[in-house]
């Protein structure tokens, strides 16, 4: 008991005794007041219970999400065995949404590694550089920005084939543009200061200054960008699994799901309506996270 | 007399000159953007596994017949020369023909762009409408029960897979309850029968005085429009929110409300006055965002928008179309996008 | 639930009635004079006859066109009846036919119909060379010849093939759309840049049929209204109007609230719900349509004869008919639809794991094997195809499913590069040779023949024979001995080839109980609108 005690108050001194501490310290403050947010801790909660979910999936789930049986087609909520019904073959819903949380899971990571880096990297370096690297890479971003979004992603399947990998990168395509923007008006005002100054006299080359300086600092407004994006992302990747351009069959994709089950939207309501339900849960978590993060991380609430 | 005459004429002078070369920029970056819009789509065309040639003449076709068609699109010839020829058109008003319907694709679009208008625009309306003046009482009584609820309606928007929304409310609104009208704009007995002039049918039937036709259309749009404007609803509320949380910290709220000013005077004749612009060019990017199609919702109402006739191109190789829709959103949200920014320059002090 | 929907319904609607008394409109009937039908018509690219070759194209020709020789909708087992021709006579060499055009029949224009419009339209068929030129051009016709084989005299035309062909094959061709006769004058009138008038018949109509096209408004509506001097009489529905509805229960609400006649697009579950339905009538015809899976014998396992029977035993042909088929798809197993001459109902293979695992392991298939296979994103397809797998998956071989829109599917399977394609066939026109020329007949296996408009050559399939039977088949004139041939085609067929014939499609279409004489022209025609009444 004591030992925590004083663990905390390590973590709550106004006196840092090293730069590790500090950090440490600023990032326990931090939780503290995400803690204190119900609203996203209910957020996290569910994402906690998601990638559980998704690790433990043929734990939980009560059947193979892949087994079909043409004689127990479109059994509706409840009944026996099977508690969210069964789809057009015969397979489980409950189980097809337990296993589908690994999908979902598998593309926002993906995502949110590929789009945040990718934009960051184009941003910075053109807000550094400046000059015609800036007024290049700024005209390639506009390009991108004046996109139909879905379209572009569209487009990108298309022309690459359908599959999970593919709308992966269809997604990080059409992401990036504005992650790039933020990042090269963070550099614009970080390059100006004093501090950054000091460390070119000190003969830093540009690539040291970029990546030691420059992105630890654009790194937690990115982190709430991100976390706001998320929900984004997933009705992203449903959307396109529900245009048949997704995860292919007999995948338990969520948006491929409600797709498959729209056809029986007046008897059978349910098949659509479990994984809708689905990916709404999951993308209201994430909103509720991003929302309470940017509380802790982003002062000025809300600023863009 | 004449001294001031001069001063105001050089001051003019002054501030034209700036101006003028903004706009010169602006409409540089603008042709570069659009120049580099249509190649990328371009590319993307030529690169997709889907064989336009297939697509006109279908499996049945002889070899001959094949060959035919590939060379009267001009598939033989190099991908840069085909994309200048096409180019050329282009700068001349012409955006080829569609090879699916048989039908000029400024044609298609002149059809289709208004169907995405209406909608874009009624749906815009509600967001604006409703979303304002949430956002502007949440940031007042921040904390208060009525912000946690703006603040779950705005969340649950930004949550909402729109798709599913969409089929939901149909099975209900429509399939259930029967309050609204189906999928498409018109129920079929009032297809055809008011001109169109816009290609809006609510202002077509407005205009012709066919209250009946207005009803019907109005019953078909209301719930997709409702979908659309309850996300940009949720967008509009929380960035006015934030604008105005911003506002009401500043020293001049603080001085006001010392100065004895009623608190609606604070709100609405300072604090809201000054986000105005902020909030302008918000409505505008949501409303840009709408304009270029929201495919999904414009597939799940057969609703026969751009977002759907783009998509539909797309799949069937019809490069013509998709180009020629590609170019009309680009430019309609680049020109949102200037715009706005425009209205910053003009408007906003802290830019000058 | 039902109660209130409809007076909840018949409250809208009965407000939008007190607001529009100018508008001629009932409340939950369509005008007694209009037929209204939902159809997905997204695959009309051109009304031009010479041009058009797609489903809902074909149904708009059918009722605008007249043609030589034609079927007869309310007594489709007739076969082929005259029409523009009055008769014709065959040639002792079997390769002329001589038609007398029927008097004093007119285009919409007015103008009449003479056997000069015959020739044009026959010749400009094969010199357009579009798509479905080769139902015409497999009888020798080209652009060079067709001053000499395509003859107009007086009011009688020649026909001059360059084989002794079966009659009954030539007439047949010439029922399917290509075959239909325009309006030289007001074509020619319309010629842009020596198109034949191409251009402007994409859009517009010049025919003598029953009914001639109002507007054309693509993934819309297609609306065509009577002709009173059709020859037959005038039709009763004077106006029929086809609307695009993508969605089955889109379609099914319409037509369960009267807002349409007839719904041609619902899935078995809409099907079911619908028959509940007051005053809704589901008619069945059988069409052409088959569905089928097929083997490329590039591939080195599944070109082995073992493997190809094995797939046979593989499909659930029983459940998947009575599941999510149901109603819409009947088992068959041989390339010439039901009611074709010359077809066989035969169909001796079952779904069998285990005697597939047994012919699996003669044929020494490596354990965990992957192969592709290639489907049209069209859900009854996606289904069949995860029930395949599925039961691959049974006999451990991993098949994946890549999913395309039709054109880039196609594209791989032109070119030759699935291991498995599953999709259907619907015959060109209602001859035998339709089926038996693609599944049965590839002269020549080499990819630098590109016969892509050959089944088996798509496969890789050189037939082992067949080729030279089919071709005897054609040329057969005895209608009986041309029957038996194919039944021996076919039979030597489901053994051997590595096609796996699965269904063949039956059309269910909903109709509101008042309208009669509806045919959407089973498997050897399209729809047509004339004999309708209500």
């Amino acid at each position: 008991m004591s030992e925590t005690l004083t663990l905390r108050q390590w973590l709550l001194t106004d006196e840092p005794t090293s730069r590790r501490h500090a950090r440490l310290a600023s990032l326990y403050k931090g939780w503290l007041t995400l803690r204190g947010n119900t609203m996203a801790m209910f957020g996290l909660g569910i994402l906690v219970a998601l990638v559980l979910m998704a690790l433990f999936a043929p734990l939980i789930a009560p059947h193979d999400p892949y087994v079909q049986n043409l004689g127990n087609r479109l059994q509706p909520l409840g009944s026996p065995g099977h508690p969210f019904g069964t789809d057009s073959l015969g397979r489980d819903i409950l189980s097809r949404l337990i296993y589908g949380s690994r999908i979902t899971l598998y593309i926002v990571t993906l995502v949110a590694l590929i789009a945040p880096v990718a934009g960051l990297l184009v941003g910075t370096v053109a807000g550094y550089v400046g000059g015609w690297v800036d007024v290049i890479l700024m005209r390639v971003t506009d390009i991108f920005l004046a996109f139909p979004r879905l379209v572009l992603a569209l487009a990108f399947v298309a022309a690459l084939g359908a599959g999970i990998e593919n709308a992966v990168l269809a997604i990080s395509l059409t992401a990036w543009p504005p992650y790039a923007r933020m990042a090269r008006a963070e550099t614009l005002t970080i390059r100006a200061s004093d501090y950054i100054s000091a460390v070119r006299l000190q003969g830093a080359s540009p690539v040291r200054i970029i990546t030691r300086h420059i992105w630890p600092l654009c790194i937690s407004s990115l982190i709430v960008r991100v976390t706001l994006d998320m929900a984004g992302i997933i009705l992203a990747a449903a959307g396109l699994g529900f245009l048949g351009l997704g995860a292919q069959p007999p995948s338990p994709e969520w948006g491929a799901m409600i797709s498959e089950g729209r056809r029986f939207i007046l008897d059978h309501w349910w098949v659509a309506t479990m994984p809708g339900l689905a990916i709404f849960t999951v993308s209201l978590a994430f909103n509720l996270l991003g929302d309470g993060l940017r509380d802790v991380l982003d002062p000025k609430e809300g600023s863009q | 007399m004449a001294l001031t005459e001069n001063t105001r004429e050089r001051r003019v002078r002054a501030s034209l000159a700036p101006w003028l070369k903004g706009v010169l920029v602006a409409l540089g970056s603008v042709s570069i953007t659009m120049l580099g819009l249509l190649f990328v789509t371009f590319v993307i065309g030529r690169v997709m596994p889907i064989d336009p040639v297939l697509a006109i003449v279908g499996e049945r076709a002889s070899q001959s017949t094949y060959d035919a068609v590939y060379e009267q699109l001009g598939l033989d010839k190099p991908l840069l020369v085909q994309f200048l020829y096409y180019l050329w058109d282009v700068l001349h008003g012409d955006f080829g023909m569609s090879l699916l319907n048989a039908r000029p694709v400024s044609e298609d679009i002149a059809r289709v762009f208004p169907a995405t208008l209406e909608l874009a625009t009624l749906g815009t309306l509600i967001g604006v409408l409703l979303g304002v003046p949430l956002g502007v009482i949440a940031a007042v009584r921040r904390g208060s029960w009525i912000d946690q609820i703006a603040r779950v309606v705005a969340l649950v928007g930004y949550s909402m897979p729109i798709f599913w929304l969409g089929l939901m409310g149909l099975l209900v609104f429509y399939g259930v309850l029967g309050w609204v009208g189906g999928p498409g704009r018109l129920d079929i007995f009032y297809q055809d029968i008011v001109p169109s002039r816009t290609g809006m049918i609510l202002i077509d039937s407005a205009i012709a005085g066919d209250w009946g036709v207005f009803r019907n259309a109005f019953s078909h749009i209301i719930l997709p429009a409702t979908l659309l404007g309850y996300y940009s609803l949720a967008y509009i509320s929380r960035m006015t929110r934030s604008f105005m949380l911003e506002q009401m910290s500043a020293e001049y709220v603080t001085t006001a409300r010392v100065k004895g000013m009623s608190e609606r005077q604070v709100i609405w004749g300072h604090a809201f006055r000054n986000i105005r612009v902020q909030l302008i060019t918000v409505i505008a990017l949501s409303y840009a965002n709408l304009l270029e199609g929201s495919v999904l919702t414009e597939i799940i109402f057969s609703w026969p928008g751009i977002g759907s006739y783009i998509t539909t191109a797309l799949l069937s190789a019809d490069m013509n179309a998709v180009l020629g829709g590609t170019v009309v959103v680009g430019l309609i949200f680049i020109c949102l996008n200037l715009f706005s920014d425009l209205l910053y320059r003009v408007f906003d002090p802290r830019s000058k | 639930m039902n109660a209130l929907n409809r007076l909840l319904s018949t409250a809208v609607l009965g407000a939008a009635v007190v607001m529009t008394a100018p508008v001629p409109m009932a409340q939950a009937e369509t005008p007694p004079n209009m037929l209204v039908i939902a159809n997905r018509i997204d695959d009309i690219t051109t009304l031009d006859p010479a041009e058009s070759f797609e489903f809902a194209g074909s149904d708009v020709s059918r009722n605008v066109y007249m043609k030589l020789v034609n079927f007869d909708p309310t007594d489709l087992k007739a076969g082929y009846q005259p029409e523009i021709a009055e008769s014709w006579t065959v040639s002792e060499d079997k390769r002329s036919i001589t038609f007398t055009i029927r008097e004093g029949l007119k285009f919409h224009s007015g103008n009449p119909v003479r056997a000069e419009d015959v020739e044009f339209s026959l010749r400009r068929a094969v010199i357009l060379n579009k798509t479905p030129a080769f139902i015409l051009t497999q009888f020798g016709f080209t652009a060079e010849n067709v001053a000499e084989t395509i003859k107009a005299d007086g009011n009688t035309v020649t026909i001059t093939t360059d084989k002794p062909y079966a009659t009954s094959f030539v007439l047949n061709c010439l029922t399917a759309t290509i075959g239909g006769i325009v309006d030289k004058e007001v074509v020619m009138a319309n010629e842009q840049d020596g198109d034949m008038g191409n251009t402007w018949l994409k859009t517009n109509t010049a025919g003598s049929g029953a009914y001639s096209l109002v507007s054309w408004k693509p993934n819309e509506s297609v609306t065509i209204q009577s002709n009173p001097d059709y020859y037959r009489g005038a039709p009763a529905m004077e106006r029929v109007i086809v609307r695009h509805v993508q969605e089955s229960a889109s379609q099914r609400l319409l037509l369960e609230r009267g807002d349409i006649d007839i719904a041609r697009n619902l899935n078995p579950e809409d099907i079911a719900g619908v028959r509940s339905a007051e005053g809704v009538k589901v008619e069945e015809e059988l069409k052409g349509r088959l569905m089928y899976v097929s083997l490329s014998q590039k591939h080195p396992e599944l070109s082995k004869p073992q493997v190809r029977q094995a797939f046979k035993y593989l499909i659930d042909y029983e459940g998947m008919k009575n599941s999510f088929l149901s109603g819409q798809y009947t088992i068959h197993q041989n390339f010439l639809p039901q009611t074709y001459l010359g077809a066989s109902d035969a169909a001796p293979f079952t779904y069998d794991v285990e005697k597939a695992k047994a012919l699996l392991a003669e044929a020494g298939i490596p354990e965990g094997m992957e192969i592709e296979v290639g489907v049209r994103e069209a859900q009854e397809r996606i289904e069949i195809a995860q029930s395949l797998q599925n039961a691959l998956g049974q006999v451990g071989i991993k098949m994946n499913i890549t999913i395309g829109t039709a054109k880039q599917i196609l594209g791989r399977y032109r070119a030759r590069e699935l291991d498995v394609y599953l999709g259907a066939w619907g015959p060109d026109y209602p001859d035998p040779h339709t089926n038996a020329g693609t599944f049965a007949y590839n002269p020549d296996n080499s990819d630098a023949a590109q016969a892509t408009g050959l089944l088996a050559w798509r496969n890789s399939w050189d037939t082992g024979g067949l080729t030279e039977k089919t071709a005897a088949a054609v040329i057969e004139n005895d209608r009986d001995i041309r029957a038996k041939m194919y039944d021996e085609i076919q039979a030597e067929f489901r053994e051997t080839s590595p096609f796996v014939i699965m269904f063949q499609q039956i059309e269910q279409s909903a109709q509101r109980d008042n309208v009669m004489n509806f045919s959407t022209g089973q498997a050897i025609t399209s729809a047509s609108y004339w004999q309708v009444t209500k």
